[in-house]
């Protein structure tokens, strides 16, 4: 198995993992920390949850396939996701998904072809006063307008080079 | 200017999050103190029960009573579990007050934990909340160290840890046994119920599941008492008061802390600043996604439990999406629906088939191809799908369908009518 995790990540988790009383509780937070390490879970990733964690690969996959958040098929190095309940799409949350699918040339659900985007929906990401808005990684971008967006891939893009 | 006295947003400040310190100066920590020195279990419970708090997470169950039913003298494992799974469109309160203040979750949670005599108390927090993650590890860690938290608190022989538990995503998290099978690290399908949690909740242990919100209300509870708290509402049966987030329509969209029992036209008019683009108001949601639409018959009525389901609605999360003039009901029942369908866990027959096919009724109706018998059977569905399954969220889903039956069928009928959304 290739390193999905630092050996002292591993260690850390499989000995708390022996201490409680419910080793199960952790394996929304193993998962998590697999994808921050790997931008996504592989089946590799399941079991060796599944090994820290003392439960088979099938107990893990019951759980890495529930949750939108967890993906379980390789992304790019930032996934958007955008907002399409009620009140963004009440102040153009359509539009903004329209807009951020012909900007990036793929549709709700691709990558872009240079890896640096992947682009899914999201339920109410809990911006609603800010509307329309999109979730980059774990920080949410609200009152979005063409411009803003522009603005904004372009800093993601900066942060990312090398 | 909201002249209204504030308790949750009281340390509120624009782009500033208040940790120990500037929680402690305007009295953070006083109500704990309070409770421990001077009150019994008991009497703290009593105390929430005669304040009339009803639960702020949606479902708008009396505090006290939810209280009432938990093993508080049983020995052994128990748990309180704070609901911070926020995910009701329209809804982002908690967020707002977590960002701004999180010890007062924390002193809510102890108070409520010694109440019930609860040793281990665990946050489920939403996996997009991460600044107020954050903030509440710091909080639970400075209360730590100041001996709020942990053993012998405050010397007063009471234990409690309390845990953050982040999540990874979808609503249904949030329905109160969904929650506690994510916890354990199950698949987050609801329990049937009963048993209820206060018998057999996390971990099959006694448990009680309360909103952020309805528990940040209880220091305040404490320090202010039972009358200072029900003559805060706007209307004589209400108790307390509410944070109101405004969406949709209008020029302002904030949350502000208002008095619980406020009319929707004073929360539309002076708080949103009135429908933007100088439009007309046409309907609203009062209290989040789940909840039957509000006419401009309605702007009058208190912003309430009670007042609201008497006019067929609810309060819900007090989520107050507005919708103008030129809004298609027809369509945002379709955004509505839609919603619910995707976030069904898939368990239940009735929500996981049924609710699609609802979606596909609405889309054949809004893009002009419905008949007259499509909307029949429309009204058919609700009957199939409310109260058929294992949790609420289908029933919920249907809550904008009732709205539009009742309110909009007028709308509907022109669809068909018209062989297209005369909106367009």
């Amino acid at each position: 198995m290739s390193e999905l995790l630092p050996q002292e990540q591993i260690a850390a988790f499989k000995a708390k993992a022996s201490s409680v009383a419910h080793p199960m509780e952790m394996v929304v937070d193993v998962l998590r920390a697999i994808q921050t390490e790997n931008g996504w879970v592989s089946d590799e990733g399941v079991e060796l949850a599944a090994e820290i964690l003392g439960t088979s690969p099938l107990k893990v996959e019951e759980i890495a396939t529930f949750y939108d958040k967890i993906y379980r098929e390789p992304v790019g190095r930032l996934v958007i996701h955008v907002c399409d309940s009620i009140c963004c799409w009440s102040r153009g949350g359509e539009e903004v998904a329209t807009y951020l699918q012909d900007k990036l040339g793929i549709h709700l659900g691709g990558t872009t072809s240079d890896g640096m985007f992947t682009l899914l929906p999201s339920c109410c990401l809990g911006a609603c006063g800010e509307a329309p808005a999109m979730m980059i990684g774990l920080t949410t971008y609200g009152n979005l307008n063409p411009e803003r967006i522009d603005e904004i891939l372009e800093q993601k893009r900066q942060e990312l080079k090398p | 200017m909201n002249t209204y006295p504030q308790l949750l947003f009281k340390n509120r400040k624009p782009g500033e999050t208040t940790f120990l310190d500037g929680f402690r100066k305007t009295g953070g920590y006083e109500g704990l103190a309070t409770a421990l020195k001077d009150l019994s279990p008991a009497d703290v419970r009593e105390t929430v029960k005669n304040s009339g708090l009803r639960g702020r997470g949606g479902a708008g169950f009396p505090t006290g009573m939810k209280w009432s039913f938990f093993p508080c003298d049983q020995k052994g494992e128990k748990y309180l579990v704070c609901n911070c799974d926020e995910m009701e469109p329209g809804t982002y309160k908690d967020r707002i007050l977590l960002e701004a203040d999180p010890h007062q979750l924390v002193e809510g949670m102890i108070i409520a934990a010694y109440a019930m005599q609860i040793p281990v108390g665990y946050i489920f927090i939403r996996y997009a909340y991460a600044q107020a993650t954050r903030n509440l590890l710091q909080a639970i860690a400075e209360a730590e160290q100041a001996n709020l938290l942990g053993r012998n608190i405050l010397g007063s022989g009471f234990d409690f840890e309390l845990h953050v538990h982040p999540s990874a995503g979808r609503y249904i998290c949030g329905e109160e046994t969904a929650l506690l099978n994510g916890l354990e690290g199950k698949r987050p399908n609801p329990r049937s119920k009963p048993p209820f949690p206060a018998v057999k909740g996390l971990f099959s242990k006694p448990t009680t599941v309360n909103n952020v919100e309805t528990l940040a209300t209880v220091p305040h509870i404490i320090t202010g008492g039972v009358d200072w708290f029900k003559k805060l509402a706007a209307n004589p049966e209400g108790a307390g008061t509410k944070l109101f987030g405004l969406s949709g329509h209008l020029q302002r969209t904030e949350c502000f802390e208002l008095p619980i029992g406020i009319s929707v036209r004073q929360v539309v008019e002076e708080y949103g600043g009135g429908v933007w683009k100088g439009r007309k108001f046409k309907a609203c949601l009062p209290g989040g996604a789940s909840t039957p639409y509000l006419r401009s018959e309605h702007l009058d009525v208190a912003l309430d439990f009670g007042p609201l389901e008497k006019v067929g609605s609810r309060l819900g999360t007090a989520g107050v999406t507005v919708f103008d003039e030129t809004t298609c009901m027809v369509s945002a029942t379709l955004n509505l629906n839609k919603f619910f369908a995707r976030e069904s866990c898939g368990w239940c027959t009735p929500c996981r088939d049924g609710l699609p096919y609802v979606s596909w009724l609405l889309e054949k109706i809004e893009s002009g191809h419905g008949t007259m018998d499509d909307i029949e059977n429309l009204r058919g569905q609700m009957h199939n799908i409310n109260g058929r399954s294992f949790c609420a969220l289908a029933m919920g889903a249907m809550g904008p369908i009732d709205g539009l039956l009742r309110l909009f069928e007028e709308e509907l009928i022109d669809h068909v009518k018209k062989g297209k959304c005369p909106f367009k």
